[in-house]
C-alpha cells in the first residue's frame, strides 16, 4: 500500500534529514469551465457555506479540459486569489496549455499531465470532444473514465464517443482494512470480504464493494469515473465519495445510518439507497 | 520450534508488561520453557514487575553488541521453574535494535529449546515496537475497553499483518485480542466499551478478558506476577488466557457484573 511502504531504516543508523515514502492522496479536481471574477467567488461561497468541512485549506488541482473560452487570456493569479479566500488551496494544475503551465510555474504551482491521451507533440489537444453539457463548474465529475497517458493502446478498443474503462482484474482483499492503512484499486474495482476500519481510506477508479461495515472512508471513481459506486454492509463511514463529489459523517448519518447501501452519483449529488 | 509471542497495543500504559509477566509466567508454569523479552529499551520495567532488577548484569542490547553472550543475560525466574527473562537496556534507545540483532538472539533462544518466546512490545508504532512484533508468529494485542485504545489496536493488527516479516511472506500472524482493565459495572452504565463492541470493531479473536483489579497493582509493587494469585479474578482470567493460547477450550468469564457478584458471594462465604 503506498503509505504503508515497509521502512527498512532498522538495520542503518542513519542521520538521514528526510526520507521519501510513497504516498497516495486522492485530490479534489476544480474544473473551472467558464471564469468571471464575481460569479467564480460567489459560487465557492456557496459551496463552502453548503460545506464548510471541506473549505479548510483544502487541496486543490485546477483543471481546465473543460473550460470554454479562451484559456490563453486566464490569469491565474486571480483565481488563486479566490480561490484562497473561500479556503481552498490550489496545489497544482492541470491544463497541458503552455501559457497557464508558464503561469503555473511563477506561481509555483505544480504541474499535472492533462487527463487527455498525451498528444503526439506536433498535435493540439483536442477540446470538446465529448458531450457538451459536462461544462458546469463543479469539481471533478467532468472527466469520465479518460484513458490514462500510459496506455493509449485503449483507445483502439472503444470506438464509442465514451472512453472505455479500464478492465483491469478487480482486487479483491479478504482481510479488514485496519485503521491507517489505505488501499487503492488502479484501474477496476475493489472488493472488500471484511470491515473497513476508521482512520481507514479504501479508494478504487471503478466501484468499492464492502462485504461487513464500512467505517473508514471510501473514494470509488477516483481518476472521474461518475458512474462508480460504492456498496456496503454498513454505513458507518467517514466519508463516501464519488469522482469527487463526496459526503462526510455528519450528513451521512442522518439517513440510512448502519444500513447496507449503496452510493451512486446523481446528476452532481450523491445519492445513498438501501439495498434491499 | 520456538513460538514467538509479541504483547503489543499501540496505545501505552494498557497492560502489555502486566500481561507479558503474566502469560510468560503461566505457560512456564504449565512446563514450557520460556523466555520473556522486554523491548521497551530506555525504560525497562518488565524486571521490575518480575522482582528482578536487581540481578541484572548484562541486557538484550549487549547481547546484540555481542558485549555479552544470551546465557549471560538472560535471568532465572525464582519462582517459575522455566521462565527466563532478557531485560531491556536502560542506558540505550531504541535505535539500539537491530532487525539482524533480534533475529539472531531470537534464533539462539530457539536453538537452546525455548518453546515460548514472549516479546513485551513498548507502546507506540516507532522503532521498539516494530522490532518487537517484527518477528512474531503470534500477537496478543492488548487493549483497554476505551475508544482510543481500540482504534490503536486496530492500527497495529494493521501494521502487523502488512510489516511483520509473516507478513512480508505473504503469511498471516495469528492475532487475538486481550482486553484489559475491564470493568463490567462501568460498561452497564455506559461509561466503558463492553466485550461485544470492541470484538464487532476489531473483528478478531478474543483471547480473554482480564478485569480491572487492585491486585494487579499490588502484585507489581511486589514483584510477583498477578497469575500467580490464585484468588484474584485478573489472575484467574490470565491462567484462562494461557489454557486458551496452549489450545485449550475455556469458557470466557468476567464479563458480566453478574458473574462478577456471583464470584463475590462465593468468594464471600469461603473466606
Ligand atoms: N487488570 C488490571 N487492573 C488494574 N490495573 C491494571 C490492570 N492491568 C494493568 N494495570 C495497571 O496499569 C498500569 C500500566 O500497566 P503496564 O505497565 O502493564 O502497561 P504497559 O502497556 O506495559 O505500559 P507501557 O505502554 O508504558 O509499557 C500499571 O499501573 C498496572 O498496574
Ligand atoms: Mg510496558
Amino acid at each position: 500500500m503506498p503509505l504503508l511502504k515497509s521502512n527498512t531504516s532498522a538495520d542503518s543508523p542513519t542521520t538521514a534529514t528526510f526520507r521519501l515514502k510513497g504516498g497516495l492522496f486522492p485530490l479534489t479536481l476544480l474544473e473551472i469551465s467558464r471564469f468571471d471574477a464575481v460569479d467564480f467567488e460567489q459560487q465557492l461561497r456557496d459551496k463552502a457555506a453548503a460545506a464548510p468541512g471541506f473549505f479548510k485549506q483544502t487541496p486543490v488541482v485546477l483543471s481546465f479540459d473543460d473550460f470554454a473560452g479562451e484559456v490563453d487570456t486566464l490569469a491565474l493569479a486571480d483565481i488563486l486569489t479566490i480561490c484562497h479566500s473561500q479556503g481552498l488551496l490550489p496545489v497544482a494544475l492541470r491544463s497541458g496549455v503552455e501559457s497557464l503551465e508558464q503561469q503555473a510555474k511563477a506561481l509555483s504551482l505544480a504541474i499535472m499531465p492533462a487527463s487527455r491521451v498525451k498528444p503526439a507533440p506536433d498535435l493540439q489537444i483536442e477540446q470538446q470532444t465529448e458531450p457538451s453539457e459536462q461544462t458546469e463548474s463543479s469539481a471533478s465529475a467532468a472527466n469520465q473514465s479518460k484513458t490514462e497517458p500510459t496506455e493509449p493502446c485503449q483507445l483502439e478498443l472503444s470506438p464509442t464517443d465514451h472512453v472505455e474503462i479500464n478492465h483491469s482484474p478487480s482486487k479483491i482483499i479478504t482481510t479488514p482494512i485496519r485503521s491507517g492503512q489505505q488501499v487503492y484499486a488502479p484501474g477496476g474495482d475493489l472488493i472488500i470480504m471484511a470491515a473497513v476500519s476508521a482512520g481507514a481510506e479504501v479508494l478504487a477508479d471503478g466501484n468499492i464493494h464492502v462485504y461487513g461495515a464500512l467505517r473508514g472512508r471510501a473514494l470509488a471513481g477516483v481518476k472521474g469515473d461518475s458512474s462508480a459506486r460504492i456498496f456496503c454492509q454498513s454505513l458507518e463511514a467517514e466519508l463516501v465519495s464519488i469522482a469527487g463529489t463526496f459526503k462526510v459523517d455528519e450528513d451521512l448519518r442522518k439517513e440510512h445510518w448502519k444500513m447496507p447501501v449503496q452510493v451512486g452519483l446523481d446528476e452532481q449529488t450523491l445519492s445513498i439507497t438501501p439495498l434491499v | 520450534m520456538a513460538k514467538i509471542i509479541v504483547v503489543t497495543s499501540g496505545k501505552g500504559g494498557v497492560g502489555k508488561t502486566t500481561t507479558s509477566a503474566a502469560i510468560s509466567s503461566g505457560i512456564a508454569m504449565r512446563g514450557h520453557k520460556t523466555a520473556v523479552i522486554d523491548f521497551d529499551i530506555g525504560l525497562r520495567n518488565l524486571d521490575i514487575i518480575m522482582n528482578c532488577e536487581r540481578r541484572v548484569v548484562y541486557d538484550f542490547v549487549n547481547v546484540i553488541n555481542g558485549e555479552a553472550n544470551l546465557r549471560q543475560a538472560l535471568i532465572k525466574d525464582k519462582r517459575a521453574e522455566n521462565l527466563y527473562i532478557l531485560p531491556a537496556s536502560q542506558t540505550r534507545d531504541k535505535d539500539a535494535l537491530s532487525v539482524e540483532g533480534v533475529e539472531r538472539v531470537l534464533k539462539e533462544l530457539a536453538d537452546d529449546g525455548f518453546e515460548y518466546i514472549i516479546c513485551d512490545s513498548p507502546a507506540g508504532i516507532e522503532h521498539g515496537a516494530f522490532m518487537a512484533m517484527y518477528f512474531a508468529d503470534m500477537a496478543i494485542v492488548v487493549a483497554n475497553p476505551e475508544v482510543s485504545s481500540v482504534r490503536d489496536s486496530d492500527r497495529i493488527l494493521g501494521i502487523l499483518q502488512s510489516k511483520s516479516r509473516r507478513a512480508e511472506q505473504g503469511e498471516r500472524v495469528e492475532e487475538c485480542l486481550l482486553l484489559t482493565r475491564y470493568n463490567p459495572e462501568r460498561v452497564e452504565k455506559g461509561e466503558m466499551l463492553g466485550v461485544k463492541d470492541v470484538e464487532e470493531i476489531l473483528a478478531t479473536k478474543l483471547l480473554g478478558v482480564i478485569p480491572e483489579s487492585e491486585t494487579v497493582l499490588k502484585a507489581s509493587n511486589q514483584g510477583i506476577p498477578v497469575i500467580h494469585d490464585k484468588e484474584s479474578p485478573a489472575g484467574q482470567a490470565y491462567s484462562d488466557a494461557v489454557a486458551r493460547i496452549l489450545g485449550e477450550e475455556v469458557e470466557h468469564r468476567f464479563m458480566s457484573v453478574e458473574q462478577k457478584g456471583l464470584f463475590q458471594r462465593l468468594f464471600r462465604r469461603s473466606a
